[in-house]
């Protein structure tokens, strides 16, 4: 039987799996959770009792359904589910896998990467405190955790993650100080023109979110700088969209701008990658189906950034893809199609109204850390130039910008921001950071201990 | 503001959860059944351990294991991310890598096995 792999079980690999295993095909799906869900629909450990409605929201009844169908698939041995695994390289057909300690490979003939998204970020001086995070984490540690990262949050940035987590930290009695949008009313408004045509009750609820947030919520601020002593933060200095400096006292900060695809594994498998000015970062190149090579088919967040429905679409659609290049029935894609080129308005209305901040970017002082790996700073990496030019990965060898424990995860684009705005060149020209295996570090250990099998 | 106990603080999911104890350099710490190890840390402590790069404490940063920012050590040496590891009872672990190596049973690796 042909063998598919699927790298990430959020909806996008858990949508693929299914329409697989309906189709008679047994993939095996790699995910790095205990429990498939993915990030949006992550789910506690066992024994933690809040119901769907409290993890999730207007959203509970699709991560429900989402569960049932993986642990359904999982039960009847329809799928081989490795939990707890990373896919750290891909070559020759061949996913190196680290899980539990220890070195696994797994041969494939076809793969489908759906693996999402993590939170864009952008340098804010003094980031580098313990106590600032993602706004993801954040998230993340109110779902799957039940705590606050903090006694009194900050959170800034922008997109609907803001004002999403914002909110469930209010309601779950967390003290938040401050919501801080970078982006001004003037793009939000126009954004979300698009936004509402596309899908208006989304939309509505995204308002209906902010309105509650009432006088926590401040567009159009600028982020000035975190103050930090040993402990972790104390206050974010920050002005308001009328240029008014502000304080606000508190001991955890939450930071995040929208999402970036993570994309480390599609390079390696050869994917092509293009400058999006829409999604502001490179993104894989894929047919609308998902199809990014030979064999290789693209899905979710990884691929473009739609939001949890439209991973469940494109999850379906690279199954049908994937199932067609293999000459099995598969249903038509007509209805999903036209779907996702709904959401794709939708997503695209998102991005304009809650923007990359590259201004502020390109105005960081020296002195700010533009790599939290390395405490490498604006300075270091624009002294880099004269050598090393306006290239990307020449800044990287460098600087080091890119080179910490994230691989440049959370650095790469505030990078090129920065190498752009001192060279004058467009971020397309500045390039984008090629992934190295492993895209995870792996201690040698787990190569020691690698099964002698495989 | 500077609250002296831990940095996280419990919001939900505090009533069903057995206890958990485990060691972080030596010093006893509670948790509870279900916590990662960063949740069990940090709901007891500030920080994790010292920023290898600079002057700052580290204290995770994504919870996704994307980062690396939440590194801890078993005190048998093995490295864990503190965000994905679930805490177990009676874990001893460090904020630093032991100085002796661990013994990472190279004895059992491929180029050995006949």
């Amino acid at each position: 039987m042909t063998r598919v792999l699927i790298v990430g079980a959020g909806p996008a690999g858990i949508r693929a799996a299914e329409t697989l295993a309906a189709a008679g095909l047994r993939p095996q799906i790699v995910d790095e959770g205990e429990r498939a869900g993915g990030q949006i629909y992550r789910r506690p450990p066992p024994g933690f009792t809040r119901p769907p409605r409290s993890l999730y929201g207007s959203e509970a009844t699709k991560a429900v359904a989402l569960h049932r169908t993986f642990d359904g698939l999982v039960r009847e041995g329809r799928v081989d589910h490795l939990p707890r695994a990373t896919v750290f390289a891909l070559a020759d057909g061949v996913a190196h896998i680290v899980q539990e300690g220890t070195v696994r490979r797994i041969a494939y003939d076809r793969l489908i990467l759906a693996t999402g998204a993590s939170d864009r970020l952008a340098p804010v001086p003094g980031w580098q405190a313990p106590g600032v995070y993602s706004l993801g984490a954040m998230q993340i540690a109110l779902k799957s955790q039940g705590v606050a990262l903090g006694r009194r949050l900050v959170l800034a940035g922008s997109g609907p993650l803001l004002t999403l987590v914002a909110h469930q930290l209010i309601k779950a009695g967390a003290d938040v100080a401050a919501v801080l949008d970078t982006a001004p009313l003037a793009a939000q408004a126009a954004g979300g023109v698009s936004m509402a045509l596309a899908r208006p009750l989304v939309t509505l609820r995204g308002l209906v979110l902010r309105a509650r947030l009432g006088r926590h919520y401040h567009p159009g601020a600028t982020l000035d700088r975190i103050e930090a002593d040993a402990g972790g933060p104390t206050a974010l200095r920050w002005r308001d969209a009328a240029g008014r400096a502000r304080v606000s006292s508190c001991d955890a900060v939450a930071l995040g701008w929208h999402l970036r695809a993570e994309t480390h594994l599609a390079d390696l498998a050869g994917a092509r990658f293009e400058w999006s000015p829409i999604w502001h970062q490179w993104l894989p190149v894929a047919d609308a189906m998902g199809r990014a090579g030979n064999g290789l088919y693209l899905a979710g967040d990884g691929l473009r950034l739609l939001g949890a429905d439209g991973a469940e679409i494109a999850g379906r659609l690279a199954a049908i893809a994937c199932l067609r290049d293999m000459s099995l029935a598969a249903s038509d894609p007509g209805k999903d199609l036209r779907r996702l080129a709904r959401m794709t308005s939708f997503a695209k209305g998102v991005a304009s109204a809650f923007p990359w901040p590259a201004d502020m970017v390109r105005n960081l002082s020296g002195e700010t850390v533009l790599c939290r790996c390395e405490g490498v700073t604006v300075a270091d990496a624009r002294s880099a130039l004269a050598l090393a030019g306006p290239e990307a990965n020449r800044v990287k060898s460098l600087a080091r910008v890119g080179m910490g424990r994230c691989q440049g995860r959370y650095c790469q684009l505030a990078g090129a921001e920065i190498v752009a705005g001192e060279t004058g060149r467009t971020l397309c020209e500045v390039g984008r950071l090629r992934a190295q295996p492993p895209v995870r570090p792996i201690p040698v250990s787990a190569f020691l201990q690698a099964d002698p099998d495989t | 503001m500077r609250p002296a106990a831990g940095r996280f603080v419990r919001v939900a999911e505090t009533e069903t959860r057995a206890r958990l104890t485990l060691s972080f350099d030596g010093e006893t710490v509670s948790a509870l059944e279900g916590d990662t190890v960063l949740t069990a840390l940090l709901t007891a402590r500030r920080s994790l351990r010292k920023a290898e790069f600079g002057p700052e404490r580290r204290a995770g940063f994504c919870l996704m294991g994307a980062c690396q920012d939440c590194w801890v050590w078993q005190e048998d040496g093995v490295r864990l991310q503190a965000c994905r590891t679930p805490a177990r009872d009676g874990m001893r672990l460090r904020s630093g890598a032991p100085e002796i190596w661990p013994d990472i049973g190279a004895d059992t690796g491929p180029e050995t096995t006949p």
